[in-house]
């Protein structure tokens, strides 16, 4: 029979202790309770006005196995030789929300777990973090910008809250749907290309509009349609064309606020292994190369935090009530918990932090880095980073 | 309605088999509370197309349930009794329609943070039930078999890593006419011991000949009904209203006949196919996910005694810069990625192997196909050994035999 089955939370702990021991030892990394001095993001109220944030999420769920843990370390080789030694590392980062990847990264911009429709294309219930920056801070709307596979996440920018909502939000850019107004009338192959994502692999929210979308390629994108098509035909995956599009933004409009979602590896849906590690690697380098962006353009080098993070993980391969790492469905320990990764500014370099956060942190505590009060959130600041 | 107002009438449209056992529990099931009876009515519907394990199972779980007294029941029930539901999944057809409240169900038990709770008290059910229930051990020795590498001349990174540790790794099985050796031991197992869907083969592309007495389930003979069911499929996406739970609705609905297949000589055979394409997730489109998925679904309703599952490259996915070339190819397989997706499957084949009875007498061989790299698994294998002997496929069988 199977081995003794652990609890949720042992299991949970062993897998936090794996990523702390693997970090530890592979990349020379401390301890984060053992460092007691303040952080040095205390003494950055100066610069706050420059400071600039830069959150991914690590496409579309993926396992401690096939990333941090020993077992997985050949899939991320870039952020474990690169990235890790400069960073602050999570290693338990648990998500106690509904596991859709659109409501989960809503849960994650507002700081509250989200009930909304996965598969709708539907505002959060709560007010997002470009919300709260803009508003507290009184930032224009090209300051905040997110970056989005798929049609679903059309209205990730901004709730309907009273006091928030339309206007004060983010702009969203769906680079995917982009290339569908770009290409109309071509003749590549849109139905595998376009589909929305990969845990409805068939279904596409209908949205409205379209052509003051593709004005914003040459108005603030500042290339043409043409341009952008005939780049977007060298790249391999949507996930490269959001990298392109994000750089793009950086260069052109320098948002202090910049929120990327990676989706390839959600492929797992397909049940094709290889597929769902291709897209890690492709992911894991797509980070790297972002990082680097982040370093040589003038507007952010030096003064920009960037946090790294699944939004969940995958199904346990021992949990009978899924299959494996093809979905996400069961709630188990292994799908609810995952790491974070925070580089950049105001950050300690190589340190591991072994205490639970919740992934509804993250909005309190860029709300400290930055400034900003984010009055309905319902996580905790990370006083390791804030 | 709950299932306390459960009448006679309330099962008219079951099939007769399925009709008739749930008349013979109904007092039993009206004291059982609504976050579960769906679930339980699930399995009860589909009694008439059920492999004979599952029905004896789904008879033994109601006979288990009637013998409960009422507070034995209290305390099975409590935890599901305090799940609260809407008043739109009590008033949804949960009678007839019982695979589409668990969907229903499951979402909500989401949105309101009470899956968690559903979790323990299904856990804490499921533990019960297996101690309550008398032990079936099985007829021989369960054993199961993964070709994995179809058309790969040559591979570099180490195999099966995730089963060497429960078992033996060979470098050098000799390859020639391996593959008959082990298509025989499945016809020997299945003349020496015949069992209605008791012995498989499964084949991600075209089966080999083989005896009678085998299940045989392959992703080419299937092709027919795959096409026709994404053509039914894309129909309905274009459909106004149409989203993503309207789709699995109907998917769930879907009959073989639906398909062209009411002629079906084996309609227990022919339902647990069309399921295979409506209830798995990217099995209509890669070989190597329908071989997996078809072992997961033999070894959990069929417990098969025996099981070879033959895995064959899949169709390539294209990169992004392809497919916005316009320029329509020839599919194309990837035989090196259908290895990685094949050595995953064969892991978990082996896992869902042992969830089931007799587990610790078990036996599995994955073997790299025209290959000399295999693991065996077995009560007397040395778990995490190497061999670097040249051995035959024979003689592997008989090393995990017991």
């Amino acid at each position: 029979m199977m081995p003794h089955s652990l609890s949720s939370r042992e299991v949970a702990r062993r897998v936090s202790c794996s990523r702390r021991d693997f970090l530890r030892g592979a990349a020379g990394l401390a301890l984060g309770s053992a460092i007691s001095q303040a952080s040095p993001l205390l003494r950055a109220e100066s610069i706050r006005k420059k400071r600039k944030v830069v959150v991914v999420t690590f496409g579309g769920g993926a396992r401690d196995q096939e990333t941090f843990a020993p077992e997985g370390q050949e899939n991320i080789p870039r952020m474990l030789n690169e990235l890790a030694p400069q960073s602050s590392f999570f290693t338990h980062v648990s998500n106690e929300g509904i596991l859709g990847h659109y409501v989960a990264t809503a849960s994650l911009a507002t700081g509250v777990y989200e009930t909304l429709n996965n598969f709708a294309a539907v505002a959060p219930e709560h007010p997002t973090i470009f919300e709260y920056f803009r508003k507290d801070l009184r930032r224009p709307s090209s300051d905040a910008w997110v970056v989005a596979p798929s049609n679903g996440f059309n209205r990730i920018g901004e709730s309907q809250v009273r006091g928030f909502g339309p206007g004060l939000g983010a702009r969203v850019i769906l680079p995917k749907r982009l290339l569908g107004l770009a290409n109309s009338g071509g003749t590549a192959d849109y139905d595998h290309l376009l589909h929305d994502n990969y845990e409805t692999p068939l279904y596409t929210p209908v949205l409205a509009g379209g052509e003051v979308e593709l004005q914003q390629l040459e108005s603030i994108l500042k290339f043409s349609v043409d341009d952008f098509a005939s780049h977007a035909r060298t790249l391999s995956s949507p996930d490269e064309l959001s990298l392109y599009i994000a750089k793009r933004l950086m260069r052109e409009e320098a948002p202090s606020l910049l929120w990327i979602t990676m989706h390839d590896i959600d492929v797992a849906h397909s049940g094709a292994y290889s597929l769902y590690i291709e897209g890690i690697r492709r992911t894991d380098r797509l980070c790297a190369e972002l990082w680097k962006a982040i370093e040589t353009e003038p507007e952010y080098a030096g003064n920009t935090t960037m946090f790294v993070l699944p939004d969940f993980g995958r199904d346990s391969d021992l949990d009978a009530g899924g299959n494996g790492f093809q979905h996400h469905r069961t709630g188990d320990a292994a799908s609810r918990t995952t790491w974070m990764m925070v580089l950049g500014a105001g950050v300690r370099h190589g340190v591991v932090y072994n205490d639970p956060v919740q992934s509804i942190d993250l909005v309190p505590t860029i709300g400290g880095m930055l400034g900003f009060s984010p009055s309905q959130s319902r996580g905790e600041l990370i006083r390791e980073l804030a | 309605m709950l299932p306390r107002d459960l009448k006679a009438e309330s099962f008219a449209a079951y099939p007769p088999d399925a009709k008739a056992l749930i008349l013979s529990h109904l007092d039993v099931v009206r004291e059982l509370p609504l976050a579960f009876v769906p679930s339980l009515l699930r399995q009860v519907m589909e009694y008439d197309y059920s492999f004979p394990v599952e029905r004896s199972a789904i008879e033994s779980e109601l006979k288990i349930l009637e013998s409960l007294s009422a507070a034995q029941r209290h305390d099975w029930f409590g935890d599901f009794t305090g799940i609260s539901l809407s008043s739109a999944l009590e008033n949804s057809d949960w009678i007839n329609s019982p695979a589409q409240f668990v969907e229903q169900e499951s979402a909500y038990l989401w949105s309101t943070h009470q899956l968690d709770a559903f979790r323990k008290a299904a856990t804490q059910y499921g533990d019960r039930l297996e101690n309550e229930a008398q032990p079936h051990p099985p007829a021989m020795q369960r054993m199961g078999f993964a070709v994995v590498g179809q058309g790969v001349a040559e591979y570099r990174d180490p195999l099966f890593r995730n089963l060497r540790k429960h078992g033996t790794w060979f470098s050098q099985v000799n390859s020639n006419g391996a593959l008959q050796t082990i298509l025989s031991e499945v016809e020997e197992r299945a003349r020496s011991r015949p069992t209605a869907y008791g012995h498989w083969y499964v084949d991600g592309s075209a089966p080999i000949a083989c005896g009678s007495g085998i299940t045989c389930v392959s992703y080419e003979r299937l092709g027919g009904m795959r096409t026709s069911l994404l053509k039914r499929m894309q129909a309905a996406i274009a459909r106004p209203g149409m989203g993503p739970e309207e789709l699995r609705t109907l998917l769930a609905r879907m009959t073989p006949a639906d398909l062209g297949m009411e002629n079906a000589s084996d309609p227990v055979l022919s339902r647990f196919q069309l399921k295979l394409f409506t209830e798995g997730s990217g099995t209509q489109i890669y070989s190597t996910i329908f071989a997996q998925w078809t072992a997961r679904e033999v070894l959990r309703r069929a417990q098969a005694l025996t099981l070879l599952v033959r895995y064959a490259p899949r169709q390539r996915q294209r990169p992004m810069n392809e497919l916005l070339s316009g320029k329509r190819r020839e599919p194309e397989v990837d035989p090196t990625g259908s290895l990685v997706d094949a050595e995953m499957g064969a892991y978990y084949q082996w896992i869902d192997q042992q969830r089931l009875p007799g587990a610790e007498q078990s036996a599995f061989i994955a073997w790299f196909e025209g290959h000399g790299d295999a693991v065996a698994i077995g009560p007397s294998m040395p778990r995490g050994a190497e061999s670097h002997s040249p051995v035959e496929m024979r003689k592997l069988i008989s090393l995990v035999s017991t």
